[in-house]
């Protein structure tokens, strides 16, 4: 085999790896192809690894160069490297995706993104630190290095502070810094100033600077993320995923590879949209969510609160709410974050089941920030075996749920805020939330009276049709599930 | 101020803008009310009812026009009555401006203010003063009735010790006001009813009237300004008239209610479709008016063509004088109350949106027709790739979901695009360029999959990407390399090591997680 087959074949690898991906991510259209598409993903992947572990390889059996790049060369401990960090990666990855329960994917979604940012730091700096690759066009390869490591090391530093707040490992709410946004200005300054006196470097000199830029970079996607409040972690984490992609993509241009360029490319913009449908979904623009946060609420908010309907809810009882369920026609589930945190389910999709087996027409209302992850309800009521069919999109249930005898809101609050539609005051008038309040009845299962995530009271707690069930919500739901056995 | 209420005097109509009732709240406004005598013979109102209500009755119609600062009408007015209009008086009825720019130009010359009935806007605060459903669904109860009354079997099914009857199949086409009165009656009636519409909207209100709804599948958007029915393509119509003919030809009675605003009636039933219709089957046209949703229509008349008895009556809610009256004589009291502000002082509002839509003349001064209003804001669909129509100028609110964003935003876009391009074209060396094509197609591409992915398969679609962002397990093993030393090679397994981790993790938490989404 001479090498320069096996450039082509390599090339020839890649394209197909990269269709792969596009396929790929294509397949997650519909629920039906998606197994297909992740297949393929795979397939891309195992594609493309194995290629460049045969160039890597061949490269010491053939000798002489002849491939399109400076190829590397392998020795026994670089194999034995390679060999240790693939098997060592796969096999802690394998062991965390087996391990981690439904409930804690943002946790893990975070956590895997920081991986990529930090690999895309150390793969620029070792590019960097390699003398090879530095002739031609020195200029623009160190650029292409720079930007690489700048993104990757706010994008590592970003999700461990998201991994952080997911957890609860730090407080939920926005840190405001005073001048914060001088604050990130001068981070990017200062990284600007660094990045000229590290164009100036020659050979390898440039390396104090590129670490103190990297430090900066962290230093700033600690403070981006720290900046935003737990009720936007959807739009962050999908931020974050842009991110990475972009992080993989500058290491496409500073390795000259074209696969990587395409992938992070691809992953880059899945990340955008899925930021800009959260931020559509909360009907605020991705700059007031990166920059704003909440803290930024008008002043009106007080004489909102005031102006509020105080004080008289309504409570029920689980008896109660057992026999209206029974006696319902029409019932939609609207789940929470506070399901997911109870991990309640399980129950909930047993309830109804129950429901459905004596004849009720149980649907489920998914509201498109509902968790901490883009489409989070829809993965965990999937886990507890609800058929994705009763599973609707807002859009396609609100108009339903005036013709609905009851809705059950589980764990959800800001999402099924009226004052969103009715009071400009409210810090989430405009976003679009799901309209509970026309069912002929609602009852919330809730902790006790706390505001949600924004912060704000919900006026639809103290509505003549709304019931309260207090309590945790697993033990609400298990509660409710056996009195409607009984 | 005097408010006028004449006797009508077009052919065929019996209906007056007054009934004892509205005399009565008429005169709570302030106003004296005179009615022409014998205006309400023929709606069930003689004269006395009306002095009983407190209004005075004239004899002489120039007389009462003479002193009527406030007229009431049903019809437009003939020319000569336009004439014996007082200097600056207000007039109100149905007038069709679009067709009647003579009679406005009369009005005009005589400094006269006229708020059209006919162009009240159909919005939800303007219900109350909207004569034309008032009037439709009078006419499309009684087109049931009509055809009752020249249909020569049982309407509902029956089984008699003498024999079996079958029920009545009655066909509607159009589910606007009239027709939904029309599918009400006949379902009332007994009849087996399907209905026909273009607009997919109406298939619930269809349904709730236990109807079945015949659904058109020609994409052509048929939501008009205002909720109106909006003109269709030639070929659209074609297949319409297909449809039609062929649910006409299983079809006893067809009460056809198709309108267009100010244009004439679509011809939905072809001569053909008559032919195919079972002898004896019944077709109302309520669209005669307007020149007939058939050609064989005859205005006025009730003709047989091809077996088929074809009704052609302009004057339903007429033949029903007592009800139309008490109702239109309502709508339009309720508009003149609205033009009385709190202190019972007469004030017409260009900024409402009511008013401004009524009004053809403002003392002479032509004002129709009225700005046009936003479009109705359709439910933002889910996300696509397509460019959703944003109802131009609508309140923010309205449609959340819209994007928000001018084009502007995009052309900047476009522009630092261009100069990125010649700048690395200029400067950078070939491979740059290229890499930067591959990186922008990439994004496109991106950008139009991603589109498409279901909500609902977001989270596998994030672990998913952050599977194959561990690409860069690939940059990692391109890094390693016996010449690069001894560090960068400790670091670039550490990226392989980070990579690698990602990418088992990544693909197989979505293999876990795809495995749990089922029907």
């Amino acid at each position: 085999m001479t090498l320069e087959f096996l450039g082509t074949l390599r090339g020839l690898a890649y394209l197909a790896a990269g269709m792969m991906f596009i396929l790929s991510l294509r397949g997650l259209s519909t629920q039906e192809s998606a197994r297909r598409g992740n297949l393929l993903g795979i397939l891309g992947m195992t594609l493309a690894v194995v290629i460049t572990a045969a160039v890597f390889l061949f490269n010491v059996t053939g000798g002489q160069g002849g491939l399109s790049f400076d190829g590397p060369e392998s020795s026994g401990t670089t194999t034995g490297l390679l060999a240790a960090a693939l098997i060592g990666g796969g096999a802690i990855g394998a062991m965390l995706a087996a391990r981690v329960a439904m409930t804690s994917m943002p946790e893990l979604v975070a956590v895997l993104h920081s991986f990529v940012g930090a690999a895309a730091v150390l793969v620029g700096i070792a590019t960097y630190l390699q003398p090879s690759g530095m002739e031609g066009a020195r200029t623009i390869h160190l650029v292409e290095i720079y930007v690489g490591i700048l993104v990757g090391a706010v994008t590592f530093s970003g999700s461990i502070i998201a991994f952080t707040k997911l957890r609860g490992i730090v407080g939920s709410r926005p840190l405001m810094l005073p001048g914060r946004h001088l604050l990130n200005l001068g981070l990017l300054v200062g990284s600007a100033v660094l990045g000229g006196l590290f164009l100036q470097a020659p050979g390898a000199e440039g390396l104090p600077y590129l670490l103190a830029m990297t430090a900066l970079a962290l230093v700033l996607g600690v403070h981006l993320v720290m900046a935003i409040g737990g009720g936007d972690m959807p739009v962050v984490v999908s931020l974050l995923n842009s991110y990475s992609g972009w992080a993989a993509a500058a290491a496409g241009f500073m390795l000259s590879n074209d696969l990587l360029i395409v992938t992070g490319a691809l992953v880059g913009s899945s990340g955008a949209i899925l930021s800009i449908i959260m931020c559509r979904a909360m009907n605020r623009s991705i700059w007031n969510v990166v920059f704003g946060g909440f803290g930024a609420a008008p002043p009106k908010k007080v004489a909102a609160g005031e102006a509020a309907p105080a004080g008289k809810v309504n409570e029920t009882s689980v008896k109660e709410v057992a026999s209206q369920l029974l006696a319902a026609k029409n019932v939609i589930i609207v789940p929470g974050y506070g399901m997911a945190v109870a991990q309640a389910q399980h129950a909930v999709k047993e309830i109804s089941s129950l429901l459905i087996e004596k004849g009720v027409n149980v649907r489920y209302a998914i509201h498109p920030v509902a968790g901490r992850l883009p489409g989070h309800m829809n993965v965990l009521l999937a886990e507890a075996n609800v058929s994705y069919e009763i599973v609707k999109e807002m859009e396609e249930i609100n108009e339903d749920f005036a013709h609905t005898d009851m809705v059950l809101v589980i764990g959800a609050n800001d999402i099924v805020n009226p004052s969103a539609l009715d009071d400009p005051g409210s810090p989430i008038y405009g976003m679009p939330v799901l309209e509970v309040w026309k069912a002929a009845r609602v009852v919330m299962l809730k902790r006790s009276m706390n505001a949600g995530y924004a912060g704000i009271d919900n006026p639809l707690a103290y509505r003549d049709n709304t019931f309260m069930l207090f309590g945790d919500a697993r033990k609400s739901v298990t509660n409710l599930l056996t009195e409607l056995r009984a | 101020m005097n408010a006028g209420i004449p006797k009508e005097t077009a052919p065929h109509e019996r209906r007056v803008a007054a009934s004892p009732d509205t005399v009565q709240r008429l005169r709570k406004l302030g106003l004296d009310v005179l009615v022409q005598s014998g205006a309400g013979v023929e709606s069930g109102f003689p004269d006395e009812v009306f002095i009983q209500a407190g209004a005075r009755i004239v004899l002489d119609v120039r007389a009462l026009y003479a002193e009527s600062d406030l007229l009431l009408k049903v019809r437009p007015p003939t020319p000569a009555e336009a004439d014996l209009v007082k200097p600056g008086a207000v007039v109100i009825g149905f007038f069709w401006p679009a067709q009647n720019k003579p009679l406005i130009e009369r009005l005009a010359a005589r400094k006269a203010t006229v708020l059209a009935m006919d162009a009240v806007p159909r919005i939800t605060r303007a219900q109350r003063m909207d004569a034309l459903s008032a009037m439709a669904n009078i006419a499309g109860y009684r087109a049931v009735l009509e055809a009752a009354n020249h249909f020569d079997r049982f309407i509902p099914g029956q089984i008699t010790a003498a024999g079996r009857a079958k029920p009545a199949r009655v066909l509607v086409l159009g589910a606007g006001v009239a027709g939904l009165a029309a599918i009400a009656a006949a379902r009332a009636l007994g009849a087996v009813v399907s209905a026909f519409d273009t607009r997919e909207a109406v298939r619930e209100q269809v349904a709730s009237l236990g109807a079945s709804f015949i659904a058109f599948d020609f994409k052509e958007e048929g939501e008009g300004q205002g909720g109106y029915a909006k003109e269709m393509s030639a070929a659209y119509l074609a297949a319409e008239q297909a449809l039609i003919a062929t649910h006409a030809e299983q079809s006893d009675i067809v009460i056809s209610t198709a309108l267009i605003p100010g244009k004439p009636a679509p011809q939905l039933i072809t001569s053909g479709a008559v032919v195919a219709m079972p002898e004896g089957s019944i077709i109302v046209d309520m669209a005669a008016e307007q020149g007939g949703n058939c050609p064989l229509t005859e205005r006025d008349k009730v003709v047989v063509k091809h077996g088929v008895t074809i009704i052609g009556y302009t004057d339903l809610p007429s033949r029903m004088a007592r009800q139309s009256s008490e109702l239109y004589a309502s709508t339009v009291t309720n508009l003149v109350e609205s033009l009385f502000d709190k202190d019972k002082r007469f004030f017409i509002d260009v900024d409402d949106e009511i008013h401004r839509g009524a009004l053809v003349l403002k003392d002479g001064a032509l004002m129709w027709p009225p700005p046009a209003r936003p479009k109705p804001a359709a439910p933002a669909p889910a996300p696509k790739v397509e460019v959703r129509s944003a109802p131009a100028g609508a309140a923010a609110h309205a449609a959340p979901n819209a994007p928000k964003k001018s084009g502007l935003g995009a052309q900047v876009a476009l522009a630092l695009l261009i100069v990125l391009f010649a700048a690395a074209g200029l400067f950078g060396p070939p491979e740059f360029l290229q890499h930067l094509t591959v990186f922008l197609l990439a994004c496109v591409v991106g950008y139009h999959v991603v589109w498409s992915v279901t909500p609902a398969l977001h989270t596998p679609l994030m672990s998913v990407t952050n599977a194959i962002s561990g690409i860069i397990l690939v940059g990692g093993m391109v890094s390693l390399g016996s010449h690069a030393g001894l560090i960068a090679n400790v670091l670039a397994a550490v990226a392989i090591l980070l990579a690698a981790i990602n990418v088992a993790g990544g693909f197989l938490v979505t293999q876990r997680m795809l495995r749990m989404f089922r029907k």
